[in-house]
């Protein structure tokens, strides 16, 4: 459903501000950010990033998704975590 | 064995049935024979394409069966090699190529159109296809006269490799190391670990960080296996415990940082480790929590602190306790001199300290470096030459020397940082900062972080126009430095203070964050 897409980026785009980018306006941070290539997470803040989802939306990222491929850009962090949760 | 590549053509000659390299990313594994014919056919060809003793060899591809192989093609050609973070950007990696004038380059097939981009010299031609994915490229001439190319083995005086490491006024400068340096090293490790060939050594460290030394080396002088652990699943606690469980790792060396993520997350009590006999981390300090938490999960290796920067490799060492009380926080020490090495703790006048006083480590002695690549000021000012001739390498380290537990590390004197067990000069982050168009003033200070170790806050001033965002910046960033580098926190303001002198007044700057 199309809300429940957007309240998943939403929450996950909240805490990538509030963890690793303190201060910083919400608009600087968009669907076309690239998060990992660009320096925004580095190689801890991915671990945390997703020892959040995990914990949060109670899904499992497989450990080939744990790179720039899977989790570059907030849509696709999204779609993923929203995908794991269908399947469970 | 006095030189490099004899560790490997005499454990060839003893185990050539023996496993030596395994890649678990291309799910390899190659014996002894393997690498001793197949870096001899390297060798070959760079001396085809005019290696000479004494030259240099750029490596700028990922880890592999592939590389080490061309690690000793180069050794045996008598040329050092030089390798770099293929994971920087390709400016500061084609810098270094330049700086040392390497006069060839083994460059990833993936990453070679972004070194030519990079490359500033004249065209930088694919000479041959080694395999492996692997190109022959051509870096420059080096301009220097030599014996022609001989078939003699090196002299242990001769370079073996240069690791480049961060300089504070912005470029990097080129650690040289000899044969000779490295195996007062790698002989000393053979003492303490008493590695045989049964033995299962990770390589977790990239191959331009000194950790890799012991990694590469020690194994192979004693027919042991060498388990490659490649840069990106080195990052990811989640693979990397199994990793380690599944290829029946006996020795695991790499930094705390990493020692630390497994702990947390790594799952590692859903994991079988127990071929560990040794963990054995470098880089920079291990608060002692995290340090309790890894042991807990690996309770029967025997661990150790080694210490040393790349100018001397390990110089000293500490074995951790098997029980550490609850309460304790203190670091553990850094320990005694090994390696052939010398200590002693100097005052600012170089005056060796009274007994337990606090002064900067200086190390003398058969691993230290020979000098900085073509720094001939650099070097001699990092040096101190005692009234018997003595050279001694000034650490930079401020330590005191206690009773019963070797040295104790203190701090820093200067503006180096360890982030992740690299080093990084503050002043080269500055640099870099003021390549930004609209950067008029920058400042880099760092402050100790609980949870990450170390914070490094940038202070910048800019010239007219709206204030980029941190991610902005960042992106500027991953363009200048490698991801280690790259400032935590961002501050902007209107101008910097000053001190008296007109100097950035770091001091204030550290008050206001």
């Amino acid at each position: 459903m199309e809300t429940a897409q957007t309240d998943v980026k939403g929450t996950i785009k909240d805490y990538i501000l509030r963890e690793f980018l303190p201060g910083e306006s919400p608009d600087s941070l968009d669907d076309t950010t690239p998060l990992i290539t660009g320096g925004v997470l580095d190689s801890i803040a991915t671990v945390k990033l997703i020892a959040f989802l995990e914990e949060r939306y109670g899904v499992q990222i497989e450990p080939h998704e744990m790179n720039a491929d899977y989790l570059n850009f907030l849509p696709d962090i999204a779609s993923l975590v929203e995908s794991r949760q269908a399947q469970s | 064995m006095s030189t490099l590549s004899a560790l490997l053509r005499h454990s060839a000659q003893t185990y050539p049935d023996r496993p030596a390299v395994e890649d678990p990313d291309r799910d390899s594994v190659i014996t002894y024979r393997e690498p001793e014919a197949r870096s001899s056919d390297i060798r070959e060809k760079l001396i085809r394409h005019g290696v000479r003793p004494g030259d240099r060899v750029g490596i700028y591809a990922p880890k592999s069966a592939g590389t080490v192989i061309a690690i000793f093609g180069i050794l045996g050609a008598r040329a050092s090699y030089v390798p770099v973070d293929y994971g920087a950007p390709p400016q500061r990696n084609a810098g270094i190529f330049e700086d040392c004038s390497v006069r060839l380059a083994i460059v990833a097939a993936s990453l070679v159109d972004g070194f030519r981009e990079a490359w500033t010299g004249q065209s930088a031609d694919t000479l041959e296809d080694l395999g492996d994915d692997l190109l022959l490229v051509r870096g420059v001439d080096p301009g220097e006269r030599h014996a022609p190319a001989s078939d003699g083995e090196a002299s242990p005086d001769e370079v073996a490799y240069i690791l480049y490491t961060s300089g504070s006024t912005g470029k990097p400068k080129g650690v040289v190391h000899t044969h000779k340096s490295a195996l007062s090293f790698i002989d000393w490790c053979s003492e303490v670990f008493e590695p045989v060939p049964d033995d299962r050594f990770s390589s977790h460290a990239p191959f331009h960080f000194d950790l890799s030394i012991l990694d590469i080396y020690v194994p192979l002088k004693h027919g042991a296996t060498l388990v490659l652990v490649g840069e990106e699943i080195g990052k990811q606690p989640l693979r990397l415990g199994p990793l380690i469980a599944e290829r029946r790792i006996t020795v695991w060396y790499s930094t705390p940082s990493i020692l630390r993520l497994l702990a947390e997350y790594g799952r590692l009590d859903q994991l079988d480790c127990s071929t560990l006999r040794f963990v054995l981390f470098a880089g920079e300090v291990f608060p002692v929590k995290h340090l309790r938490a890894i042991k807990k999960l690996w309770p029967e290796p025997r661990y150790f602190n080694l210490y040393g920067p790349t100018e001397t490799n390990v110089c000293t060492y500490y074995e951790i306790p098997s029980d550490i009380p609850d309460d304790r926080t203190e670091p553990f020490p850094i320990g005694y001199e090994c390696s052939g090495d010398r200590a002693i703790v100097v005052e600012d006048d170089e005056r060796a300290v009274a007994p337990g006083e606090q002064g900067e480590l200086l190390i003398s002695g058969g691993s230290v470096m020979r000098d900085y690549w073509n720094l001939p000021e650099r070097t001699a000012n990092a040096f101190f030459v005692d009234a018997d001739g003595t050279a001694w390498y000034r650490t930079g380290d401020v330590v005191w020397q206690s009773a019963e537990n070797g040295y104790i590390f203190v701090g820093r004197r200067d503006r180096m940082v360890k982030r992740r067990g690299y080093r990084v000069e503050l002043g080269e982050i500055e640099a870099a900062l003021y390549r930004h168009p609209r950067v008029t003033e920058a400042a880099v200070t760092s402050v100790p972080d609980e949870e990450n170790g170390v914070l490094i806050k940038a202070f910048v001033t800019l010239s007219n126009g709206s204030r980029p965002s941190l991610v902005e910046m960042k992106r500027f960033c991953t363009e200048q430095l490698p991801s280690y580098m790259i400032p935590d926190r961002f501050l902007f303001h209107d101008s910097l203070p000053k001190t008296s002198t007109d100097k950035i007044d770091y001091q204030r700057l550290k008050e206001l964050a």
